[in-house]
């Protein structure tokens, strides 16, 4: 007896629309949780207070400050490099089996866990270079970390400006330096702070890689050769060692704000690039 | 003079993106001057396939963690690939767009949750009920899939929803025209179409499922052992490094670094397999 | 809105950003910095001594890490750290180089649920229980179950310390592994059928410490030499500690500081 496709259609869009029911209730889930148990705790008093009896009290102002500086150090870095690598293969280099090749790598590098950024970091810069566990440390691994994306973000804001614009510049006199500062990066630019901002995001969230180049010191960091922890550290310790859950749910609840408003940000300018493209 | 100011720029560029792509290279050539001899010295059968794990008494085997990797990353698949691509199909075909506009940036926003956020959750609630329900101690082989399912979905739903809008609208047309249902059509024609799109998020998924460490560290019970069951508590390749990397030396922290060399040959395969997936769908549409 | 000034403005805000970032350094390291690393048994209290030393002496930076004994002993080896912590009853052949000296001694506790119906283990139950051999709680007092057992990675002062004084046990595969003591206790604290071990002084509430062979473990059990798991633990440094660092750590052998770590649950030094 065949059954008639409108009846399957039926079972089927109730199955589907029951799996999305699930998808998002587990992650609205989540996102609940956190914030139903961590936001009684924040208050401008708890982001800026100093933390006592390591973390069982007071504020969590230092970690605050490290998840600024921490990603800040990193974008410091990344963006010059990752910026003027993608201006090179774009704007500067035709098109080979030598760019190809530099793209793979960074695509391939774009994929490797954090974890192994986070044992590099610490071997190569806590150890060998002696910086030692500071927010130096954790700024140039995790530089190293968003910079693959960061290349390739930017390489396709600057192909999608139009050849056009770059052509009435050339016309103009101006040469390719001008160009590309004057007319052609001011056009990537949405594409390329998408991509920054992303790097961001996921910086903010890093743990693995952080807590074994940063430390977990939990004092205000007062040069970049100051070990430091950052929030996602914080919650990570004092949730896991039970110094004190309700100041871990308040760290979580700051966190996911925090990373939910970058990647907002970001959201908001990309589709701002793709409406302004279109 | 304006000619060779040029030039002038133009090695900077280049220098500058040899410094990043130099310092990209160097993590890749550090990892594999360190990690590489190791495998050769030890020899391949008492590395990758050797049970016991004890630095100690010079035993290096990563049997265990390859297995509690791919079987954690197994169960994070079967759970996180279906749910996705099924609620990636139902918001694009079965929903009006205005629902999509609205829900796709939420769901990619979600993706930024932290990991340890998810491994605590995974310990204090899902952990317990585990334990409570199925038994054995709760920080299992389950509860890291469950969990690492959960991470994976914002990829899968967003990858798959870009696949599957990108297929022409002129294919579902024409199978209306002959008669077909909705599911009809989506069946038979836009998930072929959408096929390898699909399937390159789900490869995409299960790359960041096995590079996972801080929720699998908190969630997974870091035992030592080849799991028999998924109420067992097993140890994955990246837990492992995390777990000793701060104090290993010699032959041991060379280990660690071959560890990183298997997990970044495996992601490599899978990245290259997801991008091989896209360009077939981007080229050859038939 | 004008891309050009976005560019500009984007460019003036990092380097703004970078010229604070570096600025905070000052002229490199101004203040004295010292870095301990190492045993999580003692982390919580080099914490508190390094909080209360750095109120007497404004002028000194004391950060500590944790990551295990082993992370101690290689930190102080390389450099990373200028102080590295280790809790072992042994100091192993690497750290032979290293200057040590004791800042206090400190009791294991074998710790199971509260609601656990066991009081008490006899020491050859624990090994029994450690490498595998006595798997389910009702072989000991208890009710029915398994047995889950948690113990810490390989690196660790008090695991090493533990299996070496309760007879040279190998730890059973099937042991759950957490990084910390903090974390044991979290474990056991939320699995009624776990138990675990870890420092006397990190002992709280929402665990229960187990008697060995009939002997609680206090302060007085460990001088009467009637407590076995003890181990002292140790400061390492590359040399003779000169100016601040010798400072530092002869705060923390004096009798002040001495007495915070004994009312902590740490057993002084002498």
């Amino acid at each position: 007896m065949r059954i008639p496709p409108r009846f399957s259609q039926g079972i089927v869009v109730s199955i589907l629309g029951l799996a999305t029911l699930v998808t998002l209730s587990i992650l609205i889930f989540i996102i609940g949780f956190i914030l139903e148990k961590g936001l009684p705790v924040v208050g401008l008093g708890f982001l800026f207070t100093l933390p006592q009896d390591m973390g069982r009290a007071g504020g969590i102002f230092p970690t605050v400050v490290a998840s600024i500086l921490l990603p800040l150090i990193a974008v410091c870095i990344a963006v010059p490099l990752g910026v003027g690598t993608a201006v090179y293969l774009t704007e500067y280099t035709r098109e080979s089996a030598v760019t190809r090749i530099i793209r793979f790598g960074a695509d391939c590098l774009a994929g490797i866990p954090s974890i192994i950024f986070g044992l590099f970091g610490f071997i190569f810069f806590v150890t060998i270079l002696r910086m030692g566990w500071s927010l130096l440390s954790g700024g140039l691994t995790l530089a190293l970390m968003i910079l693959p994306t960061l290349i390739r973000t930017t390489e396709e804001a600057i192909k999608a400006v139009p050849n056009a614009y770059r052509e009435v510049s050339y016309s103009l006199g101006a040469t390719r330096l001008r160009t590309v500062w004057r007319v052609v990066l001011p056009n990537a630019l949405p594409g390329i702070v998408t991509g920054v901002m992303l790097g961001v995001g996921r910086s903010v969230g890093e743990t693995a890689a952080v807590i074994f180049t940063a430390g977990s010191s939990l004092r205000l960091p007062s040069s970049i050769f100051d070990s430091a922890r950052t929030m996602s550290v914080h919650f990570y310790i004092l949730a896991r060692e039970g110094i004190s859950t309700e100041n871990a749910y308040g760290t979580a609840a700051v966190l996911i704000l925090s990373v939910l408003a970058i990647n907002a940000v970001a959201y908001g300018l990309m589709n701002r690039f793709i409406r302004r493209r279109s | 003079m304006r000619l060779s100011g040029e030039k002038w720029v133009q090695r900077a560029l280049f220098a500058v993106s040899f410094s990043a792509i130099g310092g990209l290279l160097l993590i890749a050539l550090f990892i594999l001057k360190e990690g590489l001899p190791f495998i050769f010295n030890v020899g391949i059968e008492n590395f990758l396939f050797a049970k016991k794990w004890e630095p100690q008494a010079g035993l290096f085997g990563i049997l265990p963690m390859i297995v509690a990797s791919l079987w954690v990353t197994a169960g994070a698949m079967i759970m996180g690939a279906p749910l996705g691509v099924a609620g990636a199909v139902f918001l694009v075909e079965f929903t009006p767009k205005s629902v999509m506009r609205v829900i796709k940036p939420t769901i990619e926003l979600l993706a930024g949750i932290p990991s340890v956020v998810y491994g605590f959750i995974g310990v204090m609630v899902l952990a317990p009920l585990i334990r409570s329900h199925l038994g054995g101690p709760g920080l299992s082989v389950l509860a890291a899939s469950l969990i690492l399912g959960v991470m994976i979905l914002p990829t899968v739903i967003s990858i798959s929803i870009d696949a599957i809008t990108a297929v022409p609208n002129s294919y579902r047309e024409g199978s209306f025209a002959l008669g077909a249902t909705r599911w009809q059509t989506v069946r038979m024609v836009v998930l072929k179409a959408a096929r390898s799109g699909i399937v390159a998020s789900i490869i995409l998924g299960m790359g960041r499922a096995i590079g996972e460490t801080m929720a699998v560290i908190m969630v997974a019970g870091n035992a030592v052992k080849i799991p028999h069951s998924s109420l067992d508590s097993v140890r994955t390749l990246t837990a492992n490094i995390a777990l000793e990397m701060g104090y290993a030396t010699g032959l041991h922290r060379q280990a660690l670094f071959a560890t990183g060399v298997v997990l970044f040959v495996v992601i490599m395969i899978l990245n290259s397999a997801a991008s091989a997936m896209v360009k077939n769908r981007m080229g050859g549409r038939k | 809105m004008n891309p050009h000034s976005w560019l500009s403005r984007l460019c003036g805000f990092a380097c703004a950003g970078l010229i604070a970032a570096f600025s905070l350094t000052g002229c490199g390291k101004s203040k004295s910095s010292i870095t301990l690393a190492g045993s999580t048994a003692f982390q919580p209290f080099a914490e508190k001594l390094a909080e209360k030393y750095m109120l007497i002496n404004p002028a000194v930076n004391v950060t500590v890490q944790g990551g295990g004994s082993a992370v101690g002993i290689q930190a102080a080896l390389s450099g990373a750290a200028d102080i590295g912590m280790a809790d072992l009853v042994n100091l192993p052949p690497e750290a032979e180089g290293l200057r040590s000296v004791v800042v206090a001694k400190d009791g294991i506790v074998v710790v199971v649920h509260p609601s656990n119906q066991a009081a008490g283990l006899t020491l050859d139950q624990v090994r029994g229980i450690f490498d595998g051999t006595i798997k389910d709680w009702k072989q000991v007092g208890g009710a029915a179950a398994g047995i889950t057992v948690v113990s810490r990675e390989a690196g660790s002062g008090t695991r090493t310390s533990f299996e070496q004084i309760i007879g040279n046990v190998r730890l059973t595969d099937n042991a759950i592994i957490q990084d910390s003591n903090g974390t044991i206790r979290e474990t056991v604290a939320n699995d009624a059928n776990a138990i675990g071990y870890l420092s006397h002084g990190l002992l709280n509430d929402k665990i229960k410490a187990l008697t060995i062979d009939g002997v609680a473990c206090t302060p007085e059990e460990i001088m009467l030499g009637r407590y076995r798991l003890v181990r002292p633990i140790f400061l390492l440094t590359r040399s003779e500690p000169k100016g601040d660092l010798a400072g530092f750590i002869d705060y923390m052998l004096s009798p002040d500081a001495q007495k915070i770590l004994q009312t902590s649950g740490l057993i002084p030094a002498k």
